[in-house]
């Protein structure tokens, strides 16, 4: 499994995804320059979190003009898997690969804190060796991950089982109280129609070691890298 | 071209120079400065760059250890051994009169400002922690102060990228309208790696990279060292500089970057006193002179005058001297990263800073003199008037608690005891992937990893290392007695690492103080250097750098003497990071250190919280500070972590051994609003001659408590004794209250209850 990690100016968790899928997992990860307009050989993208262009005008919306997302565009539209992490998401919302948008959190305030997410569906390559019931401890670290969309959108998102993680109380409830932003539905994370799209606010490559006391965010990752290449799923 | 204003006494005086001075730089230009000169030697010999009131005491600490590679007052921030050719650089600085004219850009500015003096080290900056002080929370002129320091923390921390992992915040009235905010980062970097801030090489050219100079943060150096009072906060509101973290971030890619080519002979950056302080400093470290033309330098308004863009701070700018024949590099990095650059000037051998605009010399000065030889004072100290009426304080008049159930109640809710969980949640503390304890407990402990390294490592078996990080200071027992109180400040820091299972390597300290002038100020910060100066001895931490900031005061008078101390240490292994809430039911819950202090008049309560809070009263002889006793407790409880016998362990500090033992129960968060608990039976009846408020609630130094499995609790007991330390088992952990028995009673608390008044506390008064 050949990964490509995108950096923007001010992309800030660029080295922590490279540090996970290379060091943690095992797999050959290269960062791709924002200036980049080809993405190479690689079979997955990951768009890491941070401050892409000092999150100017609005997060993410300067990050969708940069060359390298055109590749990316290009790359998912012929079923190439895509995980946005944080202002990843929000690029990848930004740049019409996902539905939504991310607006301000309703406490107006940035929040770093651990959350416990609810594995809404395990119909994507992202969720699909996710133990099920498992709920899955990661962290946060976003000002604006309030996900927000239509009426019609959000009916669209749940017909067609796009959401693939809420925000949940450690019994698995979503409830208001386990929120941490004001997400429409509690949403932490969803994916295309077509599935090979998908963004999330949580952070898991904060939570992929036992080392930092916390390694759900793995799960994750050994889903897709599982559902890439069956024949490496841990037996 | 305006004219230049003539230099008058007026002139001079605004400049904050003393007519001695002036005709010290009279001797010094052999001649009368200009106008540019003037604001150039304003700036240069402000407190906030020469030190001139502190100089003479600083040069008390203890600033040698076999793992100094750079030691204080060389760079622009010291750098430590930690072994393995590898290497941490840290520093604290502050920016209290920024913050207090403009809360959100003064704080912000200020982490920005640090995070530049530790990358221009050559190190890649990874962790941040900082020291806040306040007024109290019912003035919402404080709250508003409040909110915008930490917004502005994280504004800059969050999008820069480095993760903000400890930290302390108290609210006293001392701070109303002089806040402080004391702002430290640590960055890492391999021997090979070290940069440094020297004018080498004639020929050699220098460049400017990062934004254009504006007006912005004019004499901001200059502002700091004088007294703050409404009018000059008002009028100074231009010497506030504004932030750009995104900026930041790319310069010092960029910069670490162009470091690794090798092409970089020098490199300081732009912080305090902006372009002059970093092209006279840079030429004095070098033994060279410097010349540059200021209209080479971008700029972001028109029409700025030669004395403007000198003295500006705008923010994020670097001066680089690179080696003759390869300015190539600088423009194809720079470009990558699309900073701006440009080449201003040349290293020269006449030792002179010599400044031109559009080739007319506008400044022409010895660069060494103006950066070392700005006065020195030795001030007049006197022992404050007011400490004799502190000694004299005893607990005659003070009615000892009966039923302590609503005291620990206050204690907990008193928002400088209380959880700082609201601050900490708008920090990212998490970034860079490698905080193993995260804000909340004693110390934070952070991982370096081969990515922690500017560029990377290669080596095959990165030989990974762990940093604990803890910032103290109790300012109220400073005040009361600032000799014994600086030591503590040192002690509880070192306690606080040994309790996260590290042992201290090095220091860095932020002398916060009031108007060296007033004999009584200089005398605090006299005893209270002396102090810290013994504590780092005892603790083999030396001084590494720091930063001193006086003037901090409020038309009511001065702050409260603060000089906080931030420690780095190391812990050998990863299992013996330890932390400090219960692990689980059954262990048993140990005491190190004496219960009581019979040799102690007031048993521990002067200065402390618990008077503060339940008899309105700040006074009393604090308790003494044994170093060596410390020094005995630290590595004790080291030797009992790494022989794993420790499950847990907390210091004992504001609010006592009560406070301690309720933050054991409840200081652990699985999760947002997922607080966990676990509750304790602790039995201190056996313990006599002390009242009951002074068991709880007294603060004497060198205690800790830890907890270990039921079957290690005699193991752990007998050893601490044998190595000198008193112990003793106090008691089992265990349901979900906390109960406490004494000689006079039994006293229980429903542990979800004080968990609520801890947590929410700040948050309720900040809603």
């Amino acid at each position: 499994m050949k990964f490509a990690v995108l950096q923007f100016p001010g992309s800030n968790c660029d080295q922590d995804c490279v540090h996970v899928l290379q060091n943690v997992l095992g797999h050959p990860t290269r960062l791709l320059w924002h200036k980049e307009s080809v993405l190479g050989d690689v079979d997955a993208v990951l768009v890491p979190g941070g401050f892409s262009y000092g999150d100017y005008l609005r997060t993410g919306s300067i990050a969708r003009f940069s060359p390298v997302m055109q590749a990316v565009k290009e790359f998912a539209d012929q079923g190439g898997p895509v995980l946005g992490i944080c202002n990843g998401f929000q690029i990848l919302c930004e740049a019409g690969l996902l539905p939504g948008a991310l607006i301000r959190n309703r406490s107006l305030q940035f929040r770093c804190e651990h959350v416990y997410l609810k594995v809404a569906t395990q119909e994507s390559p992202f969720t699909q060796a996710i133990p099920e019931g498992k709920l899955l401890r990661i962290p946060i670290a976003h000002g604006e991950g309030n996900y927000f969309c239509d009426a019609a959108t959000l009916e669209e998102l749940e017909a067609r089982d796009q959401i693939l993680f809420q925000y949940a109380d450690r019994d698995g409830d979503v409830t208001d109280h386990a929120n941490p932003n004001g997400s429409l539905k509690n949403i932490a994370g969803i994916c295309n129609t077509a599935r090979n799209v998908a963004g999330m606010m949580p952070h898991p490559e904060r939570a992929a070691e036992e080392a930092l006391s916390e390694d759900d965010g793995r799960l994750i990752f050994e889903s897709l890298i599982a559902a890439l290449n069956p024949a490496s799923a841990p037996a | 071209m305006s004219a230049d204003p003539a230099i008058t006494p007026e002139l001079i005086a605004e400049h904050g120079l003393t007519p001695e001075e002036y005709e010290r730089i009279q001797e010094i230009v052999g001649r009368e400065p200009n106008f540019t000169e003037l604001g150039i030697f304003s700036v240069m010999w402000s407190e906030h760059c020469s030190y001139k009131n502190t100089r003479a005491l600083l040069k008390g600490f203890p600033v040698e250890s076999p793992r100094v590679l750079v030691g204080a007052g060389e760079e622009n921030a010291g750098i430590l051994d930690i072994g393995d050719d590898l290497a941490i650089s840290f520093k604290i600085e502050s920016h209290n009169h920024p913050s207090a004219v403009e809360p959100f850009q003064g704080a912000a500015t200020g982490v920005g400002g640090i995070i530049r003096d530790i990358f221009t080290m050559g190190a890649r900056p990874v962790c941040a922690i900082n020291s806040l002080r306040f007024g109290e929370l019912d003035n919402s002129e404080v709250r508003r102060l409040f909110r915008g320091v930490v917004s502005g923390i994280a504004h800059y921390g969050n999008c820069f990228g480095i993760p903000t992992v400890a930290g302390e915040v108290y609210f006293d009235k001392s701070y109303e309208g002089n806040p402080l905010v004391n702002a430290f980062a640590l960055g890492v970097l391999r021997h090979d790696q070290i940069a440094r801030g020297a004018a080498k090489g004639v020929g050699n050219p220098v460049f400017y990279v990062g934004p254009a100079t504006g007006r912005d943060g004019l004499a901001g150096a200059a502002f700091a060292s004088q007294d703050l009072t409404e009018e000059s906060a008002e009028q100074q509101r231009s010497a506030v500089q504004v932030g750009d973290p995104f900026m930041e971030k790319l310069c010092m890619e960029a910069c670490l970057e162009l470091l690794a080519t090798g092409a970089v002979a020098g490199i300081q950056d732009m912080g305090a006193a902006g372009l002059t302080c970093s092209t006279c400093e840079t030429a004095a470290r070098g033994g060279t002179g410097i010349e540059i033309d200021l209209a080479m330098v971008p700029q972001r308004s028109p029409g700025m005058t030669p004395y403007e863009i000198l003295l500006s701070e705008s923010q994020e700018r670097m001066l680089i001297i690179v080696t003759k024949g390869r300015e190539e590099e600088v423009k194809r990095i720079f470009d990558k990263w699309d900073l701006p650059w440009a080449e201003i000037g040349f290293v020269t051998d006449t030792g002179q800073m010599v400044v031109k605009n559009h080739g007319v010399v506008v400044a022409d000065l010895p660069a060494s003199k103006l950066a070392d030889d700005a006065p020195i004072y030795h001030r007049e100290a006197k022992e404050p008037a007011y400490l004799s009426e502190v000694r004299s304080f005893t607990l005659a008049g003070v009615e000892d608690v009966e039923d302590p159930t609503e005291a620990l109640e206050k204690l907990l809710e008193w928002p400088s005891i209380a959880s700082k969980n609201w601050v900490y949640r708008q920090y990212d503390h998490m970034v860079r992937a490698n905080t193993m304890v995260n804000p909340g407990s004693d110390a934070a402990v952070i991982r370096i990893k081969a990515d922690s390294v500017p560029g990377g490592d290669d080596r095959e078996d990165f030989p990974e290392k762990l940093v604990a990080l803890a910032v103290d200071c109790n300012a109220s027992h400073v005040y009361l007695d600032p000799y014994e109180g600086s030591k503590a400040a040192v002690a509880e820091c070192a306690r606080n690492l040994a309790c996260s299972g590290a042992t201290p390597i090095g220091t860095t300290d932020n002398l916060n103080f009031g108007n060296p002038h007033n004999p009584e100020l200089f005398w605090q910060l006299k005893e209270s250097v002396r102090g810290l100066a013994e504590g780092c001895t005892a603790f083999d931490a030396p001084v590494t750098g720091g930063n001193v900031s006086l003037y901090n005061q409020n038309p009511d008078g001065a702050i409260d003497p603060t000089p906080t101390v931030a420690m780095a240490g190391l812990v050998e292994e990863e299992r013996h990071v330890t932390t400090q809430w219960f692990k689980e039911e059954g262990d048993a819950v140990i005491l190190l250190g004496e219960p009581a202090d019979t040799e102690d008049a007031l048993q521990g309560l002067g200065g402390s919280a618990y008077l503060q809070v339940v008899h309105e009263a700040k006074t009393g002889q604090p308790p003494r500070c044994n170093l060596e006793i410390e020094r005995t407790l630290g590595t004790t409880l080291l030797g009992l972590i790494q022989s794993d016998l420790v499950k847990s362990a907390h210091d004992c500090s504001e609010g006592g051994l009560a406070v301690a033992l309720a933050e054991c129960t409840f200081s652990d968060l699985e999760a947002r609003n997922t607080p966990r608990f676990l509750g304790a039976e602790i039995d201190l009846s056996t313990v006599e001659n002390v009242r009951l408020d002074a068991l709880l609630f007294g603060e004497i130094h060198g205690r800790v408590v830890i907890t270990t499995s039921e079957l290690d609790a005699v193991k752990a007991v007998e050893r601490a004794k044998l190595l000198g330390v008193p112990a003793q088992r106090i008691g089992t952990v265990g349901g979900k209250q906390l109960k406490l028995r004494t000689s006079t009673g039994e006293h229980h608390w429903e542990v979800v209850g004080l968990h609520d008044l801890w947590w929410n506390s700040i948050g309720n008064a900040m809603a």
